[in-house]
């Protein structure tokens, strides 16, 4: 059989990929050594999050939390709308509260300013002191790799458990020797895609979660510290920042550490306890929770912290679609629409050119 | 013979043993239950599964790496 589409990888980028290309009427194959939702998508947090660093980040979050709020999701994906409450230590943060507030109005999004009285209202275990903080209600969590099962459920597509160990012009070949032609092939191996195409500048990131004994009414909202903003990007310096995120059985995931050249996914002992210091620092109360699990994922990094999303310039039938970083959970669903516009050639309501694998990088 | 409180009925139980052993020497081999309402129960029995969580003393511990102490008041199923 010769398929229209192999998408290699079956997160929850090549899971979106797969749907939305199986609705557009496509003959699609899936293909994953691990299975559905292995990968990054089993490691991260969840948070559907709209970003604006810079106009392409946003507009991709955007758009996909716009396709998330269409998704009729079960229960078991644990969707839920709980806002993310950006919380300001002093003064300074909150100025950039305010200026990360008029960016989100100028955009016709929700975002509420926070002062520190109504910042002990929404969530009383935060520590005292805090200057306020900017809310924005409709970011919400899920459980990625449901989701990613759910959306191949609903595609009806074949998924295999086989690996690719290379990409051929039109079509993939597996570790067993199995070769299989398709028009297209979409690249959607996350951290893994530079061992089936090296030239990608994509480096591992590495990131611990720990999440608790279930601990309901602690916190009802994503709470992220402002200065994640300053660690998460540019720097190539460990960091950690404080980002918990109440879960719908009660329990708190807790993040997040950002590392490039880790040597391995062991858990860094070091590296958790400073992550869970600063956690117990903005929250005293979880002090007295039991961490019941603790893990690491690699997330995807690019030089500019956008994906690699489109056709390779120089491998025929190859659409990529990697290299998310820490939002590939939210840009999935934007992904997927940018991926199927450019395989079948209908319009897109986004612009592809800022994600295109050719564009020009500006190394951050 | 320390005298440990279970679910608020008082229990003589050997010194030197864990809350487990404690309760498993009764007949006791649920903890706790599961978020779907399923009953969970020790596993490994050394401390990294976590399965055996249940309150002691209004704190929820493993009880596989609790040694039992006088006066300990245990919750069984405490959420
Ligand atoms: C700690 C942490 C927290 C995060 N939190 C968030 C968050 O809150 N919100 C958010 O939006 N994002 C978050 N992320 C990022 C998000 O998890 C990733 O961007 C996303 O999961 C990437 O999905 P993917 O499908 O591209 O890759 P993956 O999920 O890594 O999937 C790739 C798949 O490809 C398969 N594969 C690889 N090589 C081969 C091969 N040769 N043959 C066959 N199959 C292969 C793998 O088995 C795997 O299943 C977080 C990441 C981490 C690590
Ligand atoms: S039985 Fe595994 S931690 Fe107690």
């Amino acid at each position: 059989m010769n398929w229209d589409v192999v998408v290699v990888g079956a997160g929850i980028v090549g899971a979106a990929c797969a749907h939305r290309l199986a609705h557009a009427g496509m003959n699609v194959l899936v293909l994953d050594e691990k299975g559905i939702g292995e990968g990054a998508t089993a490691a991260g947090m969840g948070h559907i999050v709209v970003m604006d660093d810079n106009e392409p980040e946003f507009s991709l979050t955007h758009h996909s939390q716009m396709l998330w709020d269409t998704l009729d999701l079960p229960g078991d994906a644990e969707r839920v709308h709980a806002g993310t409450l950006w919380v300001a230590s002093d003064e300074e943060e909150m100025e950039g509260a305010t200026r990360k507030q008029s960016g989100y109005l100028q955009r016709d999004l929700k975002a509420e300013l926070v002062s520190a009285k109504a910042l002990q209202q929404l969530e009383p275990h935060l520590r005292g002191g805090l200057e306020g903080g900017l809310l924005i209600p409709n970011d919400s969590v899920v459980y990625p790799p449901r989701v990613a099962a759910f959306l191949l459920e609903q595609s009806g597509v074949e998924v295999r458990k086989v690996a690719v160990s290379e990409i051929l012009d039109q079509g993939v070949c597996l570790t067993s020797g199995e070769k299989i032609p398709a028009q297209h092939v979409v690249l959607a191996t996350g951290v893994k895609s530079v061992q089936l195409i090296p030239e990608l500048p994509i480096r591992p990131r590495k990131g611990h979660l720990a999440i608790t004994d279930r601990m309901p009414g602690l916190l009802k909202h994503q709470l992220v510290e402002l200065s994640y903003l300053k660690s998460a990007h540019g720097s190539d310096l460990d960091s950690v920042a404080f980002n918990v995120q109440p879960r719908s059985t009660g329990q708190v995931l807790i993040g997040s550490s950002r590392q490039f050249e880790a040597p391995d996914g062991k858990v860094d002992f070091q590296i958790l306890g400073r992550m869970l210091k600063r956690a117990t620092a903005f929250m005293p109360a979880l002090h007295d929770v039991l961490v019941t699990r603790v893990w690491t994922g690699f997330r995807a990094a690019t030089p500019d912290s956008l994906p690699l999303i489109g056709p390779h310039p120089a491998r025929k039938g190859l659409v990529l679609a990697t290299g998310h970083e820490g939002l590939g959970i939210t840009t999935s669903l934007g992904t997927a629409e940018l991926v199927c516009s450019h395989i079948t050639g209908n319009p897109c309501a986004l612009d592809p050119r800022p994600y295109l694998p050719t564009r020009e990088v500006a190394h951050a | 013979m320390p005298e440990i409180q279970v679910n608020g009925q008082p229990l003589n139980v050997k010194a030197g043993i864990s809350v487990l052993a404690a309760l498993q020497n009764q007949g006791i081999w649920t903890t706790r239950t599961s978020v779907s309402g399923e009953p969970r129960g020790a596993l490994c029995g050394m401390g990294v599964c976590f399965e055996c969580r249940l309150q002691v003393d209004g704190k929820i511990q493993k009880a596989c790496q609790l040694m039992v102490q006088q006066g300990m008041k245990v919750v069984l199923d405490a959420r």
